[in-house]
């Protein structure tokens, strides 16, 4: 309940400074609500391949190095 | 009033204080020694206290100093230092019995970069405030700029400017506002998209160089170890590489998220002029519209991070 308030005030912050929408999510699911995770798991990865490999927020350790 | 009388007060109730012993310490502001930074200025002794000043260049936030401090002290604080203040009394970081608050009306501070880019590659020497115009003097030119033009944002769009808390007050209650909306300039990039976004903010924290001044200056971030300074376990790279700066500054504003009074001490503290208010403003904004809170306003208020209601919203959680 904590937690919710916080991630509302992330998830918001990111998406200002420009991470794509898409790319970060939150849910909520009981031990006991497997279908629940493989169904949530499952949208993730399609949302996430759908937007491709990040570009934002990587470092690339051979620039850096 | 104008700020000659009014460091004038401050002095008459530093000595006052020190003299009866009723605190060890002033906490104010002195004469910088550079034109246009009045610095924190510590008076131990009535002797010291003539040093104090007040002016439209102090920039530095005085309830940073006042955390944890052992005995008792008195901070010169206007509306933002008074907000801050509250809030470390909220957290639990200053006895408010330990506190003696020497309330000021903020005349607005005064943005020393606004003040230079007016007269570019020339020295100024000396910036002397007369009621709502400064006059700028360098070699060879002594020049009037109106206030209002050369204010800092913050202070542009603050809407307590007299002190929420104050044992004393000098000079008497002014106007609360100067007239900005905040909310209009709170959250910048928000008509932008994602892409726009992401450049903008590249864009604005790119001379980054990792100094922590904004840290530093800022009265939230008492933490006994940083983040930034932990190394078992990392939390954030020390390089200058995009992603190690983006890092640093989206988790220092998340960590002030329910806290900030938007004092700018953090942006006046940056030497490469980095405003990273845009991060904090857009914080403090979602808190007002998403729990109607205010940072810093009432003794004994709960930070909203540190609360729930079963009703907050939750749209984002699938």
């Amino acid at each position: 309940m904590f937690a919710r308030r916080r991630f509302a005030v992330l998830k918001n912050l990111l998406e200002y400074a420009g991470l794509e929408p898409g790319r970060l999510h939150f849910s909520w699911i009981s031990s006991a609500e497997a279908q629940k995770f493989q169904q949530t798991v499952t949208e993730v990865t399609e949302a996430v391949k759908a937007l491709g490999p990040a570009t934002r927020m990587i470092k690339d350790i051979r620039k850096v190095a | 009033m104008d700020n000659a009388a009014i460091a004038k007060g401050i002095r008459e109730a530093a000595k006052k204080l020190l003299g009866e012993g009723k605190v060890d310490v002033v906490i104010g502001y002195a004469k910088g020694t550079v034109p246009m930074r009045d610095y924190p200025y510590f008076a131990y002794t009535p002797e010291e206290a003539e040093n104090l000043t007040w002016s439209g260049f102090c920039c530095n936030n005085l309830a940073l100093y006042a955390i944890r401090r052992p005995g008792r002290m008195a901070v010169v604080a206007q509306g933002c230092v008074s907000r801050n203040l509250v809030g470390l009394v909220n957290e639990n970081q200053v006895k408010r019995e330990n506190l003696y608050v020497i309330g000021v009306n903020s005349p607005g501070m005064v943005d020393r970069r606004k003040v230079q880019a007016l007269f570019p590659g020339q020295t100024i020497t000396e910036v002397e405030e007369v009621g709502d115009e400064l006059i700028v003097k360098g070699v060879g030119f002594a020049e009037k700029v109106a206030r209002k033009k050369v204010m800092r944002q913050n202070c542009y769009t603050c809407v307590q400017r007299n002190p929420v808390i104050s044992d004393e007050l000098i000079g008497g209650e002014g106007p609360a506002s100067h007239g900005g909306n905040l909310d209009k300039v709170a959250a910048p990039w928000e008509k932008l998209g994602s892409s726009e976004r992401w450049a903008e903010f590249q864009e604005s924290f790119k001379d980054c160089i990792r100094c922590y001044a904004c840290r530093d200056a800022c009265p939230l971030c008492y933490c006994h170890v940083c983040f930034v300074d932990e190394s078992q376990p990392q939390w954030c790279g020390k390089t200058q590489d995009e992603a190690d700066v983006a890092t640093f500054h989206l988790l220092r504003a998340f960590h002030c998220a329910g806290r900030c009074t938007d004092c700018g001490a953090c942006e006046s503290a940056c030497p490469a002029g980095i405003k990273m208010r845009r991060l904090t403003m857009k914080i403090e904004k979602d808190i007002r519209d998403l729990y109607g809170y205010q940072p810093g306003m009432a003794i004994g208020a709960q930070p909203p991070m540190t609360l729930f209601k079963p009703n907050d919203p939750q749209d984002f959680i699938k």
